[in-house]
């Protein structure tokens, strides 16, 4: 594993995804989810809305490094917010 | 009788889950494990944190990709997709002349990304080429070697005679789906052309316009072989896009955090990008 270069905030990460991944399946198993209409536009079930909670958190984080220099855990934060906003509402 | 609940299946998926895995999970994985190091050598290498993506976010050079990027990939989409549906309503329907029009129209398809490059390279040459002749004949000193307006016009040109096939055939297969009665009324109505076009052709276009569109944009947007051996990126870095400054920083300086920051960055915008397309595709189909 030595080749890939592990550092311990991206192991963090992966480990956060994978475990966002498991829990969803975990979920799903239990209740399956129910395709509905919230405020995005769009028909969206669970995973849908994980999918556009994570990439639009991908973009809200290279923004804030592009833009600015306050610490991301705001940043993060923000996302987090944004997801159980997405997640709830969406 | 009630529906038996069988996930087995599931499991036939681990063979491709696998594959996956090794050709892109664990490859990305390491891309993003470099974004954040400053790697000299396998053992020696730093946490730089954000430090690559700040760079890359503001990169003048990359900015400039970017835009240009944009520009030719819907510069090409908005001339191959009209030129892809005329040509396909001129092409013949029946007899022989059909099957030769199939073969010649799909012969720029077959060839090589690189040979399309060298081929162009040739055909625009002043001395050599037809193009580069015709063009010296007609009075207009073409050079797409030293002028950036007409190494731009050679890319778009190489681009569209090399790509345009593939929404045609798209485009004649759509046509051949519709049902011969939808002419009989139309023809019972006294439609113009126009009006057959407009409202019986182009309607029943619409799924294979959209795979013609996603596949030209995503093919479009990752543009390297041809651009790098008709023009190498030149003159200067006129048509040097995405793809090309990424490896130059990758391979050519062995910037490797940078690149790998960059890549993730031109990962997320295609991955956006797709999505986008998909769930208009999806949300069309669902509305019909």
């Amino acid at each position: 594993m030595a080749w890939m270069s592990w550092t311990l905030p991206t192991a963090a990460f992966f480990a956060g995804i994978a475990l966002i991944l498991v829990a969803m399946t975990t979920w799903q198993v239990i209740s399956p989810s129910v395709e509905r209409r919230g405020f995005l536009p769009l028909d969206t079930t669970r995973g849908d809305r994980l999918f556009i909670g994570l990439l639009t958190s991908a973009f809200i984080h290279l923004g804030f490094v592009a833009l600015s220099d306050v610490s991301l855990y705001v940043a993060t934060a923000l996302c987090v917010v944004w997801m159980i906003i997405l997640m709830r509402w969406g | 009788m009630t529906k038996v609940e069988n996930n087995k299946a599931w499991w036939l998926v681990l063979p491709v889950f696998l594959i996956v895995a090794f050709s892109a999970i664990i490859p990305l994985m390491t891309v993003v494990n470099y974004s954040v190091q400053d790697i000299f050598d396998p053992y020696t290498r730093y946490f730089v944190g954000t430090e690559w993506f700040k760079q890359v976010m503001t990169d003048s050079r990359l900015h400039d990709a970017l835009i240009r990027q944009f520009i030719y990939s819907f510069t090409i989409l908005a001339i191959e997709i009209p030129l892809g549906i005329a040509v396909a309503l001129m092409m013949p329907t029946k007899g022989r002349g059909a099957s030769l029009a199939l073969i010649l129209v799909a012969i720029p398809l077959l060839i090589p990304w690189n040979v399309v490059g060298t081929i162009w390279q040739i055909f625009g040459r002043a001395d050599i080429g037809l193009f580069g002749a015709m063009m010296a004949e007609l009075g207009i000193n073409y050079n797409y070697a030293s002028e950036p307006m007409h190494a731009w016009l050679t890319v778009v040109l190489m681009d569209v005679w090399h790509w345009t096939p593939l929404v045609a055939l798209l485009c004649y297969s759509g046509l051949r789906a519709i049902p011969e009665v939808y002419y009989q009324a139309a023809r019972i109505d006294k439609a113009s052309r126009w009006a057959v076009f407009r409202y019986i052709q182009l309607p029943k276009l619409t799924n294979v316009l959209i795979i013609g569109v996603l596949l030209r944009f995503m093919d479009s947007f990752m543009i390297y072989t041809e651009p790098f051996v008709l023009t190498g990126g030149g003159p200067g870095t006129s048509t040097t896009f995405l793809s090309q400054s990424l490896v130059q920083q990758a391979i050519g300086q062995f910037d490797l955090g940078p690149a790998a920051a960059f890549s993730l960055v031109y990962f997320l915008i295609i991955l956006l990008v797709c999505w986008v397309f998909y769930t208009t595709i999806m949300n069309m189909q669902k509305d019909k």
